[in-house]
């Protein structure tokens, strides 16, 4: 059942990634985006990440994508910018360059499952999340650390976000 | 075959990333290399999930939430630069974004 659902899964999203990419409009690529996403999204569930999962749903395809919408519809285009350029040399480069990172990915997947040894999961869970006993909920320990540990990475983030807020608006408008 | 070990998604994750690496490499449209970028970082999301489940370990999501936090301002400021750049040239093309090339 758990193997049925991951191949159903990995099948849909890796499907809904080539859609996203050969698409002819950038409306359709959108579209096949959000879908990819809510799947992934399926997928933290099946990974008991319950809390990045709905952070995925909210964030990427509730907002990041409306974002890209917005814009694809800002930018109105008559002709494909697939159409005026050479594109066959381009695509024919792009997919050798693409073979190599793959293959370097296959060697490196291969390479560490031959030779290293995964860590034993004990090991590792006694550093920071475990606390209270197990009775904590994903979103509960999730938040723990997030505001222990990691509480300045997390200010620093948030910082990023300000920043970014201020140079979108700085660049997208017209005349400040 | 049957049971779903950390491999499986990694070699799931890698090929979601292959699929942003050939995007980025071969469409034209700078809109849709940026839905690429998305995959991309989608598929180092799947890795970091997958082996915090495995390892029992939360620092994986952790890492998963400023993953989507950068995720989120580099698409803000993207965007923004596509908006004035299509202002100033009337194109998405990457081909005809020349302005900065040395």
């Amino acid at each position: 059942m758990e193997a049925f659902v991951f191949y159903l899964l990995a099948t849909l999203i890796l499907g809904l990634g080539i859609m996203v990419i050969t698409a002819r409009s950038a409306v359709h690529s959108v579209l096949f985006l959000v879908l990819n996403f809510l799947l992934v999204a399926i997928l933290y569930v099946t990974l008991s990440a319950q809390f990045v999962a709905v952070i995925q749903v909210l964030v990427y395809a509730g907002g990041i994508v409306v974002l890209y919408l917005f814009v694809v519809m800002l930018v109105s285009l008559k002709k494909a910018p697939e159409l005026r350029s050479d594109s066959r040399r381009v695509a024919r480069t792009g997919l050798l360059l693409a073979g190599a990172v793959l293959a370097e990915l296959i060697a490196i997947v291969w390479y560490t499952s031959a030779n290293g040894s995964a860590p034993p999961a004990q090991a590792a869970s006694d550093f920071p999340p475990r606390l209270a006993g197990d009775a904590m909920l994903n979103t509960e320990r999730l938040g723990w650390v997030l505001y222990t540990e990691y509480l300045i990475p997390f200010e620093v983030a948030s910082m990023l976000l300000l920043v970014a807020m201020i140079g979108a608006i700085v660049l997208a408008k017209k005349n400040l | 075959m049957l049971e779903i070990t950390p491999l499986h998604y990694s070699v799931l994750s890698a090929a979601l990333f292959m699929i942003g690496v050939i995007g980025v490499l071969v469409r034209r449209n700078i809109i849709i290399i940026f839905m690429s970028i998305e995959l991309i970082l989608n598929a180092v999301n799947i890795n970091l999930v997958a082996l915090s489940d495995q390892l029992q370990n939360l620092i994986g999501q952790v890492f998963v939430v400023f993953v989507i936090a950068v995720a989120a301002a580099e698409a803000a400021v993207g965007l923004g630069i596509i908006i004035a750049f299509y202002r100033n040239k009337e194109t998405v093309n990457i081909d005809e974004m020349s302005l900065m090339r040395w």
